[in-house]
């Protein structure tokens, strides 16, 4: 990347199941408040741009857009609002930033998912009204029915998907700002309820509310602001044809071609080498597995033994979602690709506490927008820029 | 029909079929319940409009205060915790008189929503609320209104336990 842009502050506020104290503007101020801080900046006065993150049903108000710019300080200031992941907003503040226009630019997304009383039936909206919601299927079988053909043709098994979840929470037993760590064992969570096979309860992971923000700069000002810039050597972003009717149901060729873009652009041709760790993922156990194959860091078919094997675990040889993921964290609605990327920069710089992972300078986020959409991004972060040499 | 076709395919539609919604439409309801926490601001601002009280708020950096209260300055980004009881009098912004209801029914007598900047607020920091008791024609930019409040057992820490304001002096 010829002009490099890097993340020089990070502020979130949650992560909690409910958040009855704060409304989802004070919420958001909090996680702002602390980015600013971090970053070292005056919202009212350094930044140039804000991106945020929403989605109108999930807020219960049309045209959300309008009712971000206050408490990230974007009042009578450039602001627009992307209806996808915090990813994509992660993508557009890069894009802004690479024009030349803009020197610091943040980005913001949040969840005040305990308010929305009826998710089933707003993410059962999502599906197409002529040919899919007429069948009045719950769209966790979406899901189910991806699970069911990946674990077909991956070999993937229950047990590994059922390591993924007793890592991931008790990955967040080590993470302070995470809703659901706990102790469980794989049986826990074979024994839970079937939801929709071959999904069980434990598999899908619960909701919190939580906001992040999270500043991003050029070269210069992050060398100039930062004393530890998280640089974004690579960004990428993807979709597969989304109708239910012409997907692929076993791989996930949105997070394949998201990672081809970001490997790319990062100069990266062999990502088992030189992705040290990786946040992705895990809305539901599976996708984990069926993400760290998309993102080749490991073969088709071996992320479930590798699971097992203990080599996805903080001390293993490439340790995922250390964070706890969204199955430990909770899941962030359009926060929750941003949530990834907090935990690469907390650890590139070394502040990820008791959960820190040893001489790290290398780490990959990834994001998916949940059912029914195959859309996903990929970023790769570093500590330093050109690898480890530079 | 024509001397080449005998019958067109499918089936006719009839004048029934379009009045009873049978085509052409699809009517669904979507369940969307939503139980907002309205915060510490506007928590307060809520609970005080059911003591019958309008709540302000105070930003010391900027020197102006604010109504609906809110957790932060939009302005300055300094946190804002002065709250402040406010006077429910104040003078009319601007206004409008709607003879269209908000699902686009036609009324005779309109409804006057109008932005109220109450005294002591630093503007621009009206709200937004209904005319009352006023000849229409007789509304203004600039007219003194005050604040008709619901009785006491009636509200229910709501922005509707204001009824409306009306002129302070007969309109």
């Amino acid at each position: 990347m010829t002009h490099p842009v890097a993340i020089i502050g990070v502020g979130w506020s949650g992560f909690r199941p409910v958040t009855p104290d704060v409304s989802y503007k004070e919420l958001i101020y909090e996680a702002a408040v602390r980015a600013y801080a971090d970053a070292g900046v005056d919202p009212r006065r350094d930044v140039d741009s804000f991106v945020t993150v929403s989605e109108d049903f999930h807020e219960g108000t049309s045209i959300f857009d309008e009712y971000v710019p206050d408490q990230i300080g974007g009042a009578q200031r450039p602001v627009h609002t992307i209806t996808g992941d915090g990813l994509h907003g992660l993508a557009a503040a890069v894009m802004q930033i690479l024009t030349g226009r803009f020197r610091v630019v943040v980005v913001e997304g949040h969840s005040k998912a305990s308010n929305i009383l009826t998710l089933p039936h707003i993410t059962a909206y999502a599906l197409d009204p002529i040919l899919n919601r007429p069948l009045q299927v719950n769209p966790l079988a979406v899901a189910a029915l991806e699970a069911c053909r990946y674990m077909h043709e991956s070999g993937a098994t229950r047990e590994q998907c059922g390591a993924v979840v007793t890592k991931n929470r008790r990955n967040a037993l080590r993470n302070p700002a995470a809703a659901y760590g706990a102790d469980l064992r794989t049986e826990d969570v074979l024994a839970s309820e079937v939801v929709a096979s071959p999904l069980a309860r434990l598999e899908i992971s619960d909701h919190a509310d939580g906001a992040i923000v999270i500043v991003l700069a050029d070269a210069e000002t992050a060398r100039r602001l930062s004393p530890h810039p998280a640089w974004i050597r690579g960004i990428g972003w993807a979709n597969d044809s989304p109708s239910l009717e012409s997907r692929c149901w076993a791989r996930a060729v949105y997070a394949e071609r998201a990672a081809a873009m970001a490997y790319k652009m990062a100069g990266i041709g062999n990502p088992v080498e030189e992705i040290q760790f990786a946040e992705v993922d895990d809305t539901y156990a599976y996708k984990e597995l069926q993400h760290l194959e998309a993102l080749g860091l490991c073969a088709q078919g071996r992320a479930g033994p590798l699971t097992r094997e203990g080599a996805t675990a903080p001390d293993g040889c490439l340790p995922v979602n250390v964070s706890g993921g969204s199955l430990g964290v909770g899941h962030l609605l359009e926060a929750s690709g941003l949530a990834r990327v907090l935990e690469v920069v907390l650890q590139l710089r070394g502040h990820a506490g008791s959960r820190q992972l040893g001489d790290v300078y290398t780490g990959l986020a990834q994001s998916w927008r949940g059912v029914p959409t195959t859309s996903g991004a990929v970023a790769v972060l570093s500590n330093q820029l050109g690898g480890r040499e530079s | 029909m024509t001397q080449r076709i005998a019958s067109y395919p499918g089936t006719a539609l009839s004048e029934e079929d379009i009045e009873r919604g049978h085509v052409l439409s699809v009517h669904d309801q979507l369940r969307a319940d939503y139980a907002w926490d309205a915060g510490l601001a506007i928590g307060l601002y809520l609970d005080g409009l059911k003591a019958g009280v309008i709540l302000g708020v105070r930003c010391r950096r900027c020197d102006r205060t604010v109504v609906p209260p809110r957790a932060f300055c939009e302005q300055c980004f300094a946190p804002m915790d002065a709250f402040v009881p406010l006077a429910d009098v104040g003078i009319v912004n601007t206004f409008s008189l709607c003879y269209v209801t908000w699902d686009v029914k036609r009324i005779v007598e309109p409804l006057i929503p109008a932005v109220i900047d109450l005294d002591g607020t630093s503007p621009p920091a009206g709200i937004m609320h209904l005319l009352g008791g006023v000849v229409p024609d007789r509304v203004h930019i600039g007219m003194r209104v005050r604040a008709v409040w619901k009785p006491a057992r009636a509200r229910q820490g709501a922005i509707t336990d204001i009824r409306y304001f009306k002129p302070l002096r007969r309109g």
